[in-house]
């Protein structure tokens, strides 16, 4: 299949008129990893939200588009149905509603209906959950119901890879997770990065490097204030385990400029984006 | 209150039987008459939409123009009893009944190897004292316990027979007895009947079945009274299932009458879909220490629908647990009320009661009211109510959504989630397939434009 690529430009969004995001510029195609590293409050996850549509989210000016079709004014469903897909930092509990079921409903619109039926679905489910760690009984449970953080996790990843989006953002898919979790969920993405038809693009946010470590970024970029003040390949992500983000915040304004280039992290916004 | 012009002391006389019953009729009809009219001002009636009905515009099943009516339906002519008895699977008995009148039985061989009776008031040795016996234990116990309204009386004046369903002392029924009410069968189109579904069932000592009764009707004007009188013996175990799926011109008063022996365990599930206005009593009496009761429904109402129930948890004798839980959904411009009492006899030493109703209201113009109310005689007993009415949860449509999940297929899952607490529940089996899949085709018209 064709590749694809996810346009974010001047997104200015927020919640309940406050705004969060102020003019975000990102580009992401197939098989690219883009790390969006921040500190709290920065962003992160109201980019996440704004982008799969989360209800109370309000976009103000921009433009999303994945593959030239514009997202922003779609439902949630219809930007998932255009390829889009959102690892929930907290997965929301839906109870009485098997994993199995929604996922059958969810390839039956669409159009995969071969996999959608019981049997194929459920040994694909088997086999991925293996891959995963995801004990069996799991998957039998109503969706995120009674999951510990680990397991939520890896549950969201096992969606992802039943559903084989065109474009993932990962919100904070590192925390909850311990060593060998964090490892299965970020193999398991770096190979859909590599084998899935068109490959998988990835937005990967979150605050600590330990997920990038497992799942290699080819760009990172760092989000402070609702704006991306850096963007830069692998090594910025070092050099922000290293000095922290007291850089980017919003009361280091005096640094400016000047201050970022003095710390040598790369291009700074707006950073002209190449595939990494 | 006066009689609706074609509820006659001569109509009654007309249904013909033997004296006893007739004499029953005349006895129920003069206590209709004194009977004050049902006004929603009363707590029994807030909410109801008892002013709107007009019994004028009735004529008993049975008697007058209707007693010309001459059902001959199979069970499995109607699509809604075929479903259930296909989901349903294995049984151990089957009773046919039209416009209030048995028509067939068959009951499975080890069944009757028990002593177990299947059959009607009128046509069974057995059948009248049944039938006294039971609607007596739990009519006139206690001062307010199961207390008949007018539609009580009225079913009484108008019977024509009943089912009845007797296991002896320690016999076990292995699959589930069925009983079909095909309602309104024949001229229901120009002919607005009123018809009173009677069934009896007694449980003697550690016995223990299954029991599953389904009511059906064309969508004609229809009044239906169903009512069932369930006296449960020591140490016997029921599942009582009742499913209402009605047709959009009928009204419903039901009565669930249900009396509880020392030790015993019984669980009662009611789903009501169908019908213009549907309003079941569900009442349970613990009358033994020890007995308790599973009290569970779930409804569904779209288009100007209304579902009322009201509960009773009785609690007469110590350490006797009851937990209810009523969950329902309504859609358009449908509503539904809850109102719900526990009542705990002083001596209910040690007893538990539950109760909990919730509520999704699906569109702007649906609504739902719930009514909690206890009546504690007793210090030593633990009672909790909750009840919850609220909207389908936009973070979990939203969660759905963002898998690929198209809305309205989302809120068909969600609303069927809503129930699976319910459905785990339910003893019996084929219940829970019959009814997802009848709420699913319903909110196929619900959902469909979200």
């Amino acid at each position: 299949m064709n590749p694809s690529v996810l346009r974010v430009s001047d997104l200015h969004a927020g919640v309940d008129s406050r705004q969060i995001l102020r003019g975000i510029d990102l580009e992401v195609r197939s098989g690219e990893i883009h790390a969006v590293m921040g500190p709290n409050g920065s962003g992160k996850s109201t980019l996440a939200h704004v982008l799969m549509g989360r209800p109370g989210y309000d976009v103000m000016s921009g433009s999303v588009t994945l593959d030239g079709v514009e997202l922003l004014g779609l439902s949630p469903f219809e930007r998932a149905q255009a390829g889009l897909f959102l690892t929930f930092q907290y997965p929301i509990e839906v109870p009485g509603v098997p994993l199995e079921a929604a996922l059958s409903e969810a390839l039956v619109a669409a159009g995969r209906f071969t996999e959608a039926e019981t049997e194929q679905l459920g040994a694909r489910l088997s086999e991925e959950a293996g891959e995963l760690g995801i004990l069996p009984e799991i998957l039998a449970r109503p969706m995120n119901v009674d999951l510990s953080g680990g397991e939520a996790k890896r549950n969201e990843t096992l969606q992802l890879a039943i559903l084989r989006p065109r474009i993932a953002i990962l919100d904070e898919l590192d925390s909850g997770l311990d060593v060998d979790a964090l490892g299965q969920v970020a193999r398991r993405i770096e190979r859909a990065t590599r084998e899935s038809d068109p490959p998988l693009g990835v937005i990967a946010i979150t605050h600590y490097r330990r997920l990038l470590a497992e799942l290699p970024a080819h760009r990172v970029h760092v989000l402070s204030e609702g704006r991306i003040v850096a963007s830069g390949g692998p090594e910025l992500a070092e050099e922000l385990e290293r000095t922290g983000y007291v850089a980017y915040r919003e009361d280091a304004g005096a640094l400016g400029e000047a201050g970022l280039g003095a710390l040598g992290l790369g291009e700074t916004f707006p950073g002209g984006l190449t595939r990494g | 209150m006066q009689l609706p012009v074609s509820f006659s002391a001569q109509a009654a006389r007309s249904l013909g039987g033997p004296e006893w019953l007739v004499e029953r009729r005349l006895a129920a009809l003069e206590q209709f008459a004194a009977s004050p009219p049902p006004v929603v001002d009363e707590d029994f009636w807030r909410y109801s939409r008892i002013s709107e009905l007009d019994l004028d515009r009735y004529v008993p099943s049975g008697t007058g123009d209707a007693a010309g009516l001459r059902p001959a339906l199979e069970a499995d002519a109607w699509p809604q009893s075929a479903g259930l008895l296909a989901h349903v699977g294995e049984r151990s008995g089957l009773a046919v009944v039209v416009d209030g009148v048995p028509v067939s039985f068959e009951l499975s061989a080890p069944s009757t190897a028990t002593g177990t009776v299947l059959g009607s008031v009128l046509h069974d040795s057995r059948g009248s004292d049944v039938l006294d016996q039971v609607t007596r234990l739990n009519s006139a116990t206690g001062k307010e316990e199961h207390e008949p309204d007018v539609f009580d009386h009225l079913a009484d004046a108008f019977l024509r027979d009943a089912v009845v369903l007797s296991v002896p002392a320690r016999a076990r029924i292995d699959h589930p007895i069925v009983i079909v009410h095909l309602l309104g069968s024949r001229g229901a189109a120009e002919l607005a009947q009123a018809v009173f579904a009677r069934t009896v069932i007694e449980l003697g000592e550690a016995a223990e079945a299954t029991v599953i009764e389904l009511f059906v009707s064309g969508d004609g004007s229809l009044l239906v009274v169903p009512i069932v009188d369930i006296a449960v013996g020591d140490a016997a175990i029921l599942s009582y299932n009742a499913i209402q799926q009605l047709g959009a011109g009928a009204w419903q008063f039901g009565h669930q009458r249900i009396r509880a022996g020392r030790d015993s365990a019984i669980r009662t599930f009611t789903a009501s879909l169908g019908g213009e206005y549907a309003r079941f009593r569900t009442e349970s009496v613990l009358a033994g220490q020890g007995g308790s009761a599973e009290l569970l429904a779930a409804y569904f109402g779209d288009g100007t629908q209304m579902h009322d129930f009201r509960t009773l948890q009785e609690h007469g004798a110590p350490r006797t647990t009851s937990d209810l839980v009523f969950k329902g959904a309504v859609a358009g411009t449908a509503r539904s009320v809850y109102s719900g009492l526990i009542r705990m006899r002083r001596g209910a030493k040690g007893a538990d009661a539950f109760q909990t109703n919730r509520n999704l209201v699906l569109s702007d113009g649906a609504h739902a009211d719930s009514v909690p109310n206890l009546d504690i005689e007793e210090n030593d007993v633990r009672c909790s109510h909750a009840s919850a009415v609220g909207q389908i949860d936009r973070e979990q449509r939203f969660y759905l959504e963002s898998r690929g999940v198209p809305p309205a297929v989302a809120e068909r899952l969600i609303l069927l989630g809503f129930f699976e607490d319910l459905w785990v529940r339910i003893a019996a089996p084929g219940i829970r397939a019959h009814l997802a899949a009848a709420i699913a085709t319903r909110l196929d018209g619900v959902t469909g434009g979200c």
